[in-house]
């Protein structure tokens, strides 16, 4: 879909037809006080070949490490179509396809993806893609709060075994509107039933169940879904979907499975990229549909007949409903999800459980090389898919910085989020991680921590 | 030209009432107010028990072109809302003084500040 903004000329004749001097002039109504004329912190802007100097040497202190860190982004293999179709001039724009005459190849790349992650997630009905996970947490929190009519709590409980990024962002996007977040310590690493014992009989809308859960490992979901419907609680998953390959989709947990499942697309052919830009996805059953956030393109037929796609449901979004819209998310994030659709479609159900078994595999063969070093063993037993938790003998920060000096980056350190882990430590490995990249990181952890005992 | 019942009460934001022979409010939204809207694709009718004030949002209309809020003609305690509407909220564009009603209420007290249906035509008049 071709993008042309306008030309000065434009301008001009369109503030002619309105009778208008200038574009300020447009925002008159917003009091002076109101407005920031320049933001601290902000430079000003540079051209193209001083932002690009800048961005390469930026990249360039990245180096090209051996990464052992997940966390909630994860580096796999993207195969070279991705982004060969991806950055295609008829996909690249994040231009929303309100024109369904002139967008229907984009509108029907979303359709596609909006069917391949129902079908991922064993869930009836996909919107058309949100910012990142941790914002797609926050609006199915809302959701569920508009959704759930019995319930008038607006109480959400969410396990510490929740990423702590998403948490802070539902808690910065939904508390404004009165939703409340209560947190369930989990010290054993996993969402136990007796962790959840005393909210039984209470009113709470609904409980963040995410699986594998930020510790890598395995919360039993079957049993805490059946224990929250049971509680007339509403249950929101929130899934890495690479690992939906090989475990269970969210719409088949327990009897009933999820009211909502959402989660980040980066692991499906999105580049980390320092942390972003990446894509979040919302799914749920379709008697939900009208609380659902952001957009949903539809199949339909045209005048004669033929088929075609469209944005549908569009009363309840902000454009129409403004104030009262379902969410102010008026965007989804095209490329990344055109990326995403590509990437599925290459691997297939196939593909996917294979790189979802191998990363399982490669984490399971890092733990074992990890652990046999003195002074390092797992902090949580039980099954887990692709990262674990590792308490080492003294401080986390100075081994990584160590390891960083190797060329490893060694994993996430979680004495901020969970200083009450002690020593913590959570490492990762994926299909991309060779038996020669485990071992490499395993000589240099031991030599790590022997030149720290020598040191010390 | 839209049908305004004599045997009726309105208000300015196109919301009719009539009252039941039980003592309890019937509310429903103009015949004027489905046309503007078009086809309506579906409508959220409140619970029972739930308590209004005059103005409270009671329900939401969509159609395929808006979602729009309808506002407690009175105040009281919702008594049923009109669950055929669920599956079928076309009833609203064929019977919008009939059983496209969207709920039944008992009144908190007598219904004041409603017009007439001469007023109620006078005021589409003055709005067209």
């Amino acid at each position: 879909m071709p993008f042309n903004p306008h030309t000065p000329d434009d301008v001009r004749q369109m503030l002619a037809a309105i009778g208008a001097n200038k574009v300020d002039d447009l925002f008159d109504e917003i009091p002076k006080e109101l407005r920031i004329e320049a933001l601290a912190g902000i430079p000003d802007a540079l051209n193209e070949m001083q932002i690009g100097r800048l961005m390469m040497a930026r990249a360039a202190q990245d180096g090209l490490p051996l990464n052992f860190i997940g966390a909630g982004a994860y580096e796999h293999h993207i195969p070279a179509a991705v982004w060969a179709v991806t950055t295609r001039g008829e996909f690249y724009s994040a231009y929303t396809p309100y024109q369904a005459e002139a967008s229907q190849g984009t509108l029907q790349l979303i359709y596609e993806y909006q069917t391949m992650i129902s079908s991922l997630t064993g869930m009836e009905v996909s919107n058309a893609s949100l910012y990142e996970g941790g914002s797609a947490v926050a609006e199915a929190s809302l959701m569920a709060v508009r959704a759930h009519r019995k319930s008038k709590s607006q109480r959400i409980l969410v396990p510490t075994t929740v990423h702590p990024n998403y948490r802070k962002v539902a808690v910065a996007t939904a508390s404004g509107q009165g939703v409340r977040f209560e947190e369930i310590p989990c010290p054993k690493g996993q969402l136990s039933l007796a962790d959840l014992a005393k909210y039984q009989g209470e009113d709470i809308t609904a409980l963040v169940i995410q699986q594998p859960n930020f510790f890598g490992q395995l919360e039993d979901v079957d049993a805490i879904t059946d224990w929250a419907h049971a509680n007339g609680i509403f249950v929101i998953g929130s899934v890495n979907p690479t690992s939906l390959g090989i475990l269970k989709p969210p719409g088949q947990w327990g009897a009933k499975g999820v009211d909502i499942a959402c989660g980040d697309c980066q692991p499906l052919g999105v580049p980390l990229s320092s942390g972003g830009p990446y894509a979040g996805f919302l799914t749920t059953r379709m008697e939900y549909v009208r609380q659902m956030p952001g957009r949903i393109v539809g199949r339909t037929v045209d005048a004669i007949g033929k088929q075609g796609f469209a944005l549908t449901l569009q009363a309840r979004e902000q454009h129409i409903r403004r104030g009262k819209a379902t969410s102010n998310i008026c965007t989804n994030q095209g490329l990344l999800v055109t990326a995403a659709t590509i990437y599925l479609s290459l691997l297939g159900p196939e593909g996917l459980a294979r790189v979802a078994n191998t990363s399982h595999q490669r984490a399971n063969e890092l733990i074992a090389a990890l652990t046999r070093v003195k002074g390092v063993r797992v902090a949580f037993e039980g099954p887990r898919f692709h990262e674990a938790v590792l308490l080492l003998d003294r401080p986390v920060a100075p081994v990584i910085a160590q390891l960083a000096a190797r060329g490893i980056v060694g994993g996430f350190d979680l004495s901020v989020d969970y200083p009450e882990l002690g020593n913590a430590l959570l490492v990762c490995a994926t299909e991309t991680r060779t038996a020669a990249d485990i071992k490499a990181y395993a000589d240099a952890l031991t030599e790590s921590l022997k030149a720290a005992v020598r040191a010390a | 030209m839209s049908e305004i019942p004599a045997d009726l009460k309105y208000t300015k934001s196109h919301e009719w009432v009539r009252t039941l022979a039980d003592g309890n409010v019937e509310v429903g939204i103009t015949d004027h107010a489905q046309g503007a809207l078009g086809d309506l694709v579906f409508v959220e009718v409140p619970d029972s028990g739930k308590a209004l004030k005059v103005g409270d949002t009671f329900a939401v209309v969509e159609s395929v072109k808006a979602a729009s809020d309808v506002y407690a003609p009175v105040a009281g305690a919702v008594v049923e809302g009109n669950a055929a509407l669920g599956s079928q909220p076309e009833l609203i564009n064929s019977e919008p003084y009939g059983a496209g009603w969207i709920m039944r209420l008992k009144p908190g007290g007598a219904p004041s500040g409603l017009l007439s249906a001469a007023e109620y035509q006078a005021h589409l008049a003055a709005e067209g």
